[in-house]
């Protein structure tokens, strides 16, 4: 059949598979499935936040003189701002009874007050009791509050000159780079993740047409090489509508959420526009390259429950890849960089993190010819392995665990008669 | 009737072909040898029992699957998908999508055969309500019985009007009305030209329908030609009831003569007819009746397939075969 005729026959089977799917009920819950996460994110967070709004610092009871407390107490709010998001402990003070042991004891295990140690001794003899780590935060707290306040005790002079001047540049070479890295990895984890969850589907995609037997019509009126090409670009279709609804959204989100929209993200090396456009082409490759040996594989599967096993050795072979891949962050010219970005099934996550790492366009133009090669290779050996193995046409070629299950099927229905 | 058509040269055009055709299937020989020639605008079966080897041959011609050794040609292609779009295939494992509507799935399967999807869904309308089904337009397939679903399969194969119809076990399935039916179809679709070939385990739907006939036994055919050549290969019958028990006439019946409740029954012997009654007459058997039957196809399959073969068909379907 000449290329027009496959191209011809491989949009009605496309058409078919796309209206089947977008058409159906169950599209709108493949739509919303972002959004499931997404709430998700936001109920623990705003229950994590509420938790953490509501959790005061804990308190460490200092056994001791006011004088040597009052220093205490300043040498902590000196030091405040050093504090991050979670503030030091607090301080509070308990006069010294006599029978330190046992006022120790005691302040240890009152229970009105969330109290994690005592200090006693004063400054002269600091001595911290309490159920921490020996290097953990309170500890050190502990360690910079005795040190302050012995130092204001020796009545340090105080600072003098001019304040610190602040001058804010809107870049440097170190702050571009690490943004850069950022996108690329970012644009890497969206294409990994995207690749993930959708070209996973095409496990399955000829489980329908084997369970109700349409395959026979299909192989009868068209190459097998177009059935493959429909399949795989109308879930190709089908993803790339899931994916204009769902970065519209996102985008929107961000230009209402975050505070100068999309202006605020760091820009990548080619742009945002090449960028965009790159993300969307290599997603398109990834999907093909990646659904490509998807669809060979599960076209050998015949149940629903060889799929579900295919699943996930299939799933840690695309980490593995996109494992290969993350090595070409930050250094887009490196051996490591290179292998990624010419080995096809991670070429599209190489070569998306170097868009946004260097502005050359033309590697993009040959990382593509090559990924589209590999794509038609792809295709025409699983579909030489379809007609082989499952529609037992030429020579013999079967994958191992095949010959025990998938073909032993079909091998009785279609030497039966 | 046979209407087969000629090429420049007067000789007989042939819509499907095919030269000693082998498949194995994990090292046992399925196809062994097939040859078939299928006159253009003809009807022909592919006669033989269930595992005999007719569905692989029907694939191998089709190019389903490829012969691992010999070769065939559909409507002057070596290369059988080649000519896809004039040729409608029903498998004998029928399949449709189920969500698709009946108008939907005929319109689908011309698609598949070049036939532009709009043309399609006029045309599967037109063939549903031509036939009284136009109720069945804009249902999904999952809502019909499996007998509408095969009629709607049946509808695919010849909506992108095919010149060849290849038919897997049509009949398989259908209740002897939907048989008379699909009969009356194939007839139809014959008489417009379109050259049908369907294989059959049931000898009855053959013999009404076939011009031509193969016949295949172990993956072999066993015989190949029409459907009266096959039957020429028997001796017509004689069944002969006489008042007389005995006398000088039982030397003119053959050896191998039975007589079973008062009936003689046996071959009619080479001399013909005329001797056999000039003897009963001279020999005063006093003839109460005699009739001369010509053999059904389903005598021919027996001694051409072998009874065991014959015994297998007709326990396959036995319903069908009362069809």
């Amino acid at each position: 059949m000449t290329l027009p005729e496959t191209i011809r026959a491989a949009f009605v089977i496309a058409r078919r598979d796309f209206t089947a799917t977008v058409l159906s009920k169950t599209f709108l819950l493949f739509l919303l499935g972002p959004l499931f996460p997404i709430i998700m994110g936001f109920m623990f967070g705003g229950i994590g936040e509420r938790i953490d709004a509501g959790r005061t610092p804990p308190q460490v009871a200092v056994i001791s003189s006011v004088a040597d407390f009052e220093a205490l107490q300043a040498a902590r709010q000196r030091l405040s701002p050093l504090a991050s998001d979670r503030p030091f402990v607090t301080l509070g003070r308990a006069a010294p009874d006599g029978n330190l042991a046992a006022q120790r004891s005691a302040l240890l295990n009152d229970k009105a007050t969330e109290r994690v140690g005592v200090l006693d001794g004063g400054l002269a003899r600091p001595h911290f009791t309490g159920a921490v780590d020996a290097d953990g935060a309170t500890v050190r707290q502990m360690h910079l509050f005795v040190d302050e306040a012995r130092r204001i005790r020796a009545g340090a002079v105080a600072p003098r000159g001019p304040a610190l001047a602040v001058t804010l540049a809107d870049s440097s070479s170190g702050s571009l780079a690490f943004a850069r890295q950022l996108v690329a990895r970012g644009g890497q984890t969206i294409l990994f993740l995207l690749t993930l969850l959708l070209a996973g589907m095409l496990l399955s995609q000829l489980i329908e047409e084997k369970s109700n037997k349409v395959i026979e019509i299909l192989a009868a009126a068209v190459p097998i090489d177009a059935i493959f090409l429909g399949k795989l670009f109308a879930m190709l279709a089908m993803s790339l509508v899931g994916i204009t609804v769902w970065t519209a959204a996102g985008a929107a989100a961000i230009a209402y959420w975050v505070g100068g929209g999309l202006a605020t993200l760091p820009v990548p090396a080619v742009g945002w526009p090449i960028f965009i456009t790159l993300m969307l082409v290599y997603f398109a490759t990834s999907y093909l390259l990646i659904g490509g040996v998807f669809l060979g594989i599960g076209g050998q599967a015949s149940t629903v429950r060889e799929v579900q096993t295919l699943s996930m050795p299939v799933t840690m072979s695309q980490v593995v890849i996109f494992g290969l891949a993350s090595l070409a962050v930050g250094q887009p010219d490196s051996r490591e960089a290179i292998a990624a970005a010419i080995f096809p099934l991670s070429s599209p996550y190489a070569m998306i993190a170097r868009a946004a790492e260097q502005d050359a366009i033309w590697p993009h133009l040959a990382a593509l010819a090559w990924q589209i090669l590999w794509v038609a290779l792809i295709l025409k050996f699983a579909a030489a392995i379809f007609r082989s193995s499952v529609l037992k046409s030429g020579p013999s070629r079967r994958w191992p665990w095949q010959r025990r299950t998938a073909s032993a099927a079909l091998a009785r229905q279609y030497s039966g008669k | 009737m046979l209407r087969q058509a000629h090429n420049e040269r007067g000789e007989t055009a042939l819509a499907a072909e095919a030269h000693g055709l082998v498949k194995y299937f994990d090292g046992k020989r399925a196809v062994d040898g097939v040859s078939l020639t299928v006159p253009t605008g003809s009807i022909s079966g592919i006669l033989g029992p269930n595992g005999a080897g007719k569905t692989t041959t029907i694939r191998m011609m089709l190019g389903i699957i490829d012969p691992d050794q010999g070769t065939r040609r559909l409507l002057g292609h070596a290369r059988p998908l080649e000519a896809a779009r004039m040729v409608g295939y029903l498998p004998e494992e029928r399949g449709l999508y189920p969500a698709m509507t009946a108008a939907e799935a005929i319109a689908f399967m011309g698609a598949l055969r070049g036939l532009p999807i709009a043309t399609g869904r006029a045309r599967a309308v037109e063939l549903l309500e031509g036939r009284g089904y136009g109720d069945w337009v804009k249902r999904p397939i999952r809502t019909l019985s499996k007998g509408m679903a095969q009629t709607v399969q049946l509808l695919g194969t010849m909506v992108h009007r095919p010149k060849l119809l290849v038919l897997d076990e049509p009949f398989s399935g259908l209740d002897a009305l939907n048989q008379e039916k699909l009969e009356q179809l194939i007839r139809d679709q014959a008489a417009a030209g379109t050259t049908v070939i369907f294989s059959t385990h049931v000898i009855a739907h053959a013999e009404r329908l076939c011009e031509r006939v193969a016949i295949i036994a172990e993956g072999k055919v066993a015989f190949e030609g029409r459907v009266d050549e096959a039957r020429d290969r028997l001796r017509p019958i004689v069944h002969l009831r006489t008042r007389a028990e005995d006398g000088p006439w039982r030397a003119a019946l053959p050896a191998d003569a039975r007589c079973v409740a008062g009936e003689w029954r046996f071959e009619l012997p080479e001399g013909g007819p005329e001797p056999l009654l000039k003897a009963l007459l001279d020999g005063n058997a006093g003839i109460e009746t005699l009739s001369i039957e010509r053999p059904g196809l389903h005598d021919a399959f027996i001694a051409i397939a072998g009874a065991a073969a014959a015994r297998e068909m007709g326990s396959a379907a036995p319903q069908e075969q009362a069809a």
